[in-house]
């Protein structure tokens, strides 16, 4: 288990000192996933405990983002007061992305397919 | 210890003491996260039913009851916040393990996540205007799309307000979490790459953790198209907004 923190963290960690260096407009933890995916495939496996420590954080994913939701209590005057367009915008928006941005892949899945000859049906 | 029944005074100091603990408002995330988890369990699974939305619907409320300040709560719930870190590096293994998939699904995902990333930004700006919201609401909410660190660093670089970002992004990511599986039901698209990609595009990690429930393939392309739309996000809004201001 701390050898799965350790590489972790350290990864966040290289990720953030990476991006205060260079001035990159990318989080320290994004760039860490980057860099952990590369010492993946230079170890060509997962360690085991790297393995159960990212199922047991990713199977909780969702409590991680609780705090932060809880942050529109600092705002709720603004709710009150612009609810109708912040809420018809929000679940309007999502939607047209979700359905704009999966059209997208299954077209352009869909043309390539046509042309190549290996043809994968995903499940 | 005093043998006494606690009277009201010590109540009100305990109270004191423990709206001021970290360990408690610690506790209170976990706990209403178990009741939003267990209620979910109890819709059997129904997506309507998000545990993020629950159990923060029930701290706001806990707030505002004790009027307790949200810096306050932080204190508390930071610890869980922080692991928020180390979960992005995690996303690695999954992605690691499917690496095969997403090589051969390179091009329609790049050619999705463009769509999709620019979709996100303008569709919720132009909404919103037309629906007269403020200058500063509508800076704010570009980014809603976008995984919150990322989403915050570009409303700071626009002029809106971090921390509405912040919260009005966990709100698109549990909108996005309820809405995913019905509506793409609806357009008849079973690939989870494709599904995958637009959850993640649209709904970011709260996106994503709904689409590891529903598979670990599904879950994986979300988490790349998380990040990915979060770096192209942040060239892309300030960019629109540096356009159009002109």
């Amino acid at each position: 288990m701390i050898h799965a923190l350790l590489g972790l963290l350290g990864c966040q960690l290289a990720g953030e000192v990476i991006c205060r260096l260079t001035g990159l407009p990318v989080p320290g933890p994004v760039l860490g996933l980057v860099l952990m995916v590369i010492f993946l495939l230079i170890r060509r496996s997962v360690p085991a405990s790297v393995e159960t420590a990212a199922q047991t954080l990713l199977s909780h994913l969702s409590l991680l983002f609780v705090p932060a939701g809880v942050g529109i209590v600092s705002h709720l005057h603004r709710v009150r007061d612009e609810w109708l367009p912040l809420s018809v915008a929000l679940v309007l928006s999502t939607a047209i992305t979700i359905a704009v941005t999966a059209l997208t892949f299954h077209i352009i899945q869909k043309m390539l397919g046509r042309r190549s000859t290996s043809q994968e049906t995903p499940q | 210890m005093s043998p006494h029944l606690p009277n009201d005074q010590a109540v009100t100091q305990l109270w004191v003491y423990l709206q001021a603990s970290s360990l408690w408002w610690l506790m209170a995330t976990l706990l209403a996260y178990a009741i939003g988890v267990a209620l979910h369990a109890a819709a059997r699974k129904n997506p309507l039913v998000n545990p993020v939305g629950i159990a923060a619907t029930l701290i706001v409320c806990l707030l505002l009851l004790t009027d307790t300040s949200y810096e306050r709560y932080f204190s508390g719930a930071q610890f869980v916040h922080f692991l928020l870190g180390p979960a992005t590096v995690a996303l690695a293994i999954p992605l690691y393990h499917n690496r095969e998939r997403v090589r051969q699904a390179l091009i329609p995902m790049t050619v999705a996540l463009l769509v999709g990333s620019l979709t996100g930004a303008v569709s919720v700006v132009a909404i919103a205007a037309a629906l007269g919201a403020s200058r500063e609401t509508l800076l704010s909410l570009a980014s809603k799309s976008v995984t919150s660190p990322i989403a915050m660093a570009i409303t700071e670089q626009i002029g809106g307000i971090p921390s509405l970002t912040a919260a009005m992004v966990i709100l698109t990511g549990v909108i996005g979490a309820m809405i995913a599986s019905p509506l793409l039901t609806a357009l008849r698209l079973k690939d989870p790459l494709a599904g995958g990609v637009a959850v993640g595009v649209a709904a970011h990690g709260i996106g994503t953790a709904r689409a590891f429930q529903i598979s670990p393939l599904m879950g994986t392309f979300a988490g790349i198209a998380m990040g990915l739309n979060g770096l192209l996000t942040a060239i892309l809004v300030p960019l629109l907004f540096s356009i159009t201001q002109k």
